[in-house]
């Protein structure tokens, strides 16, 4: 089963809540079921399709604009190793090659047990730590391919666990929000209090 | 000597004027309008591929940029995104604009295919065009194009292209905005991005055609016609849809005299340019190769064919026969199919007989004194504060009117109550859902509308009702209660009666309907069962297949002595019939229609008939000829002057040439009014269902069955309960169940609705499989039946 669990339709009509609109909750949701079940698969956008009311080719639509989410299997740490311009030149290819032969797949694959995907990524925005790769969109730079196989052999020994969730995990979706800052299911122009911006200030 | 004072006499500012030049050209535009709007009154053309005027725009394609004066000096902005301003000077053929179009117009094309020979859409593509007129000439891209799998068909008619698609979001736009369908997105991004629907879900849109003929790209095709016609072959006639009584302005598409497409045509009383996908499609049951080419007369068991002197010599001995004894032994039946022309041709040729039992109803249609309450059009209706919906599934029934009512109820603010036993395809759109169980509507609607929030609401402005039959298991005494009750609370209400047949309304005003206060369709099938009627003439109806009491049918069609089909195809009516004479289908034949709010438009001939069909009223003149009564019509014009000096209705249509475009209305007579009627309740025994049988789009209609490209749509007959129910009767969903009825039953698989209430159950009407029919007793006000699991 993929649509989402119990515990998490309880928390997925608690993030519905915090919108104008429900169908705006739609992405925090395409995270909390790419949390639950490692990638998004069909019947889970069936699913969130139901929950904010619009159609599960709509849900495609916005799920695929998006780098993140994924429609395939994902292993437990997905590593992007940046190839553009300023990580090229410090090396990236050479430790692309590197990590495809320590993990015995190829870019974009994922290794039999499950545990590791290797992916291609463009510029993460990092220029002057090249080359930069991220595991699970954690950074680590100036990369060697020596600092690699430690990396890799740590992340298996479960060394790392505490700096690495699995991949999907994302503290963004955990947020709380407190009931009297929730918009609620309402529509926009029927709102008349006035926004009430992140440091808690009125508007002006 | 007066003193002219010079502020006052200026004519006053009107604040929605705005005047603005284009090419140095004043233009005077509408507050809020776009650029390229205005610019569509004048001469000057703004290339454009994803604005369309029947939806917002999204300034996807680029393509319309010019030059807009400003303080700083002109800047190039999307005239399909920017609305005019007082002063505003825009231009939009400098060099500046020029070398703009052409850059998008490359861009455009780098990734487009130059398959135009091959391509459906090349000779009438905009892109094509467009990079005639607007584009480089030449392309600089000398690197290999983005290729795709070609083509995928997201629903059963429509395939796409990805590798033409520009991404103009015209196709996604209509499905989300216009129909309500969003089954077809952009997915992915970037250079990925392309139009998909949800891996296994198709765009099975009742609208979809009408993303094939506002594609700007030949990326989407319809199955019936790919590969059909080239454009440049193509003839075409404007004339109006008659598939349903909506009425939609179409133009009709031929090409080697056998009709291959119909578009839709923008008129803004009706349609908007849209159609829905049976009208569109179904021209392919005109092209069909079991249309009837010569008459048949009835030798032995067996229908052969004949020839026109000796089936119409016939018909009139039958005729004449059966008035021989009294003019009640003959009947007609139908009329609803054809033209205004048609259907008065047959009433004149009854009138000269003295048959005064006729009707183009069947049973399930309305009595015409509805037609006399004050009436709205379409788009009073949709302008109209609240609008009261005692209707069928507008969706299912009159595709392209939901839109227009989806349309007022999404942009206008008009509010929606719909009365309905149901959830209809309107549900989700409208204001205020009353459910009602099948015989109680009249005191429901009566108690909804006494509650303070529906007062509140009628009393913010026009009301208009629509009223039509939602249940053909229902009697009309209840619908007609039920507009009572309406009409009694708000007394200036309008109506607009939604009948579903084509022309009924044109046939009814024509005169097919029971004169003298003789019986409708029902009076006559039951007299026909009852032995009284020798002559029953069929004008392009099926009673078999299409009168919700088939026990009746069946008994009336085995009393009667002689049965006179006039029909384009053989039906299960007509299989055994005396008389067959092959008619002239839709296409076929000239001639104006009339449509559910009473607008008179033309239909027009486009293609030679099959065979030796006629049209209808061809067949009446000719009868007339024959049984001695002649009713002295000898072309479509002569008969046309006659229907217009003689039906008050018909008054200001004037002739047949004069009602192109719009159309124009028919002359209202003064209006009646009835008033609220006390309602009666049947209580239902609470281990019964009561019934729901209502039309869909897709059933097996005739016209629909013998289009190859919608037959496979119909689906199966099934019974619909709420999902508890489903429980309470111990199946689950798709097993079969008994259905029984007055000691009659039928094995049928039952399937779980969330729209429907308890203890309700719905049966779509004429679908493949199981026969429903035997259930229904058309004498009984509302028909409960009981399903059992199936041992």
């Amino acid at each position: 089963m993929s649509r989402l669990n119990d515990a998490n339709i309880k928390l997925a009509r608690e993030i519905i809540a915090r919108y104008p609109r429900p169908k705006s909750a739609l992405i925090p949701l395409l995270h909390l079921s790419q949390e639950q079940n490692g990638y998004i698969t069909r019947e889970a956008m069936q699913h969130l399709g139901e929950l904010v009311g619009v159609t599960s080719a709509e849900v495609y639509g916005t799920a695929s604009f998006y780098e993140m989410f994924k429609f395939e299997p994902v292993g437990k740490y997905l590593i992007n190793i940046c190839g553009t311009m300023s990580c090229a030149l410090m090396g990236a290819h050479e430790l692309m090659h590197h990590a495809e032969k320590k993990l015995g797949i190829k870019a974009g694959g994922t290794t039999t047990d499950g545990v590791f995907t290797l992916a291609h990524a463009e510029c993460q925005a990092a220029c002057t730590e090249a080359p930069t790769l991220q595991v699970n969109y954690r950074y680590r730079l100036r990369v060697t391919p020596d600092d690699l196989d430690r990396l890799i052999d740590n992340l298996r020994d479960g060394k790392l666990n505490e700096e690495f969730p699995p991949h999907g995990v994302l503290s963004k979706v955990r947020q709380s929000i407190d009931a009297s800052r929730a918009v609620g299911a309402k529509a926009p122009e029927d709102v008349n209090e006035s926004p009430v911006w992140l440091d808690g200030k009125a508007a002006l | 000597m007066t003193i002219v004072d010079p502020i006052k006499e200026a004519a006053p500012v009107d604040p929605n004027v705005v005047n603005i030049t284009i090419n140095d050209k004043p233009v005077v535009a509408r507050k809020g309008e776009l650029i390229i709007a205005a610019a569509d009154r004048t001469e000057d053309f703004i290339p454009r591929f994803c604005y369309h005027p029947r939806m917002s725009p999204v300034g996807m394609c680029r393509q319309c940029l010019v030059e807009v004066e400003t303080p700083r000096g002109p800047m190039m902005v999307v005239s399909c995104m920017t609305p005019v301003a007082e002063g505003q000077v825009v231009r939009t053929a400098t060099d500046g604009v020029k070398k703009a179009q052409e850059g998008v117009l490359e861009l455009l094309l780098a990734n487009h295919p130059l398959d135009c020979p091959v391509c459906d859409k090349g000779g009438e593509c905009p892109l094509q065009d467009q990079a005639f007129s607007h584009g480089p000439g030449e392309s600089r891209f000398v690197e290999e194009k983005r290729h795709y799998e070609k083509p995928i068909a997201i629903s059963d008619i429509v395939y796409l292209d990805r590798e033409r698609c520009i991404l103009c979001d015209r196709c996604t736009r209509f499905a989300d905005e216009v129909a309500g369908d969003a089954l077809i997105t952009f997915t992915s991004r970037g250079n990925d991005t392309q139009v998909l629907t949800f891996p296994d879900e198709p765009f099975s849109s009742y609208f979809s055609g009408n993303t094939v003929q506002i594609c700007p790209v030949g990326a989407l095709t319809a199955k019936p016609y790919r590969f059909k016609a080239r454009p440049w072959d193509l003839e075409q006639t404007e004339s109006t849809c008659t598939s349903c009584s909506v009425g939609c302005r179409t133009v009709v598409q031929s090409s080697r005299d056998e009709l291959v497409r119909y578009q839709g045509v923008d008129i803004d009383p009706v349609n908007w340019g849209w159609l829905c996908d049976r009208g569109r499609y179904n021209f392919e049951s005109v092209n069909s190769p079991d249309r009837l080419t010569s008459p048949l007369m009835k030798n032995g068991s067996e229908l052969v064919a004949t020839s026109w002197s000796v089936a119409l010599e016939n018909a009139a001995r039958m005729i004449r026969l059966a008035l021989a004894q009294s003019t009640n032994n003959v009947a007609i039946l139908g009329g609803a199919r054809g033209t205004n022309e048609d259907a008065f041709a047959w009433a004149m040729l009854a009138d000269k007989l003295g048959i005064n039992q006729r009707d183009a109803q069947l049973g399930d249609g309305l009595s015409p004194e509805v037609f006399n309450l004050a009436q709205a059009t379409i788009d009073e209706t949709c302008a109209a504060k609240t609008i009261i919906l005692l209707a069928p599934d507008v969706k299912e029934e009159l595709p392209v009117l939901y839109l227009r009512l989806r349309d007022a109820a999404q942009k206008r603010k008009s509010r929606i109550i719909e009365f309905s036993s149901r959830n209809s395809g309107l549900t989700p759109y409208v204001w205020r859902t009353v459910g009602f169980e099948p015989g109680n509507q009249a005191q429901i609607v009566r108690e909804a509308l006494a509650t303070p929030e529906m007062k509140e609401q009628i009393a913010r402005g026009e009301v208009v009702v629509v009223v039509g039959r939602s249940n053909l298991a229902e009697s009309e005494v209840f619908t007609l209660q039920a507009l009572g009750e309406v009409l009694s609370a708000v007394p200036s209400a309008k109506v607009l009666p939604v009948l579903r047949r084509g022309n009924v309304r044109g046939a009814v005003a024509a005169g097919l309907t029971p004169k003298d206060n003789s019986g409708d369709a029902i009076d006559i099938l039951n007299a026909a069962a009852a032995g009284k009627i020798e002559c029953l003439i069929l004008l392009g109806v099926d009673p078999m297949a299409d009168v919700a009491d088939s026990g009746l049918v069946q008994r009336a069609f085995t009393q009667v002595k002689n049965v006179i089909s006039i029909d384009t195809m053989i039906n299960s009516s007509n299989r055994n019939a005396d008389l067959v004479l092959p008619a002239a289908a839709y296409g076929e034949k000239a001639g104006t229609t009339t449509n559910l709010e009473g607008r008179i438009s033309n239909v027009a001939q486009k293609i030679t008939p099959r065979g030796t069909s006629r049209p209808d009223w061809m067949i009446a003149t000719e009868l007339s000829i024959a049984l001695g009564v002649d009713i002295g019509v000898s072309s479509l014009e002569d008969l046309n002057e006659k229907l217009v000096n003689s039906v008050v209705a018909f008054a200001p249509s004037s002739d047949a040439k004069s009602t192109h475009g719009d159309g124009v209305l028919m002359a209202r007579e003064t209006p009646v009014t009835i008033s609220g009627v006390a309602s009666k309740v049947t209580d239902r025994n609470a281990y019964n269902y009561r019934l729901v049988v209502s039309r869909t789009m897709y059933d097996s209609a005739q016209s629909t069955i013998a289009s190859p490209s919608l037959a496979g749509i119909i689906t199966e007959a099934a019974i619909f309960v709420n999902p508890l129910d489903l429980a309470r009767i111990g199946v689950t969903e798709g097993a079969n169940v008994r259905v029984g009825a007055d000691g009659t039953n039928i094995v049928i698989a039952i399937k779980a609705d969330n729209g429907i209430n308890r203890g309700t159950a719905w049966l779509p009407f004429n679908h493949t499989g199981v026969d429903i029919r035997p259930l229904l007793n058309i004498a009984s006000d509302v028909v409960d039946v009981r399903i059992e699991p199936i041992k």
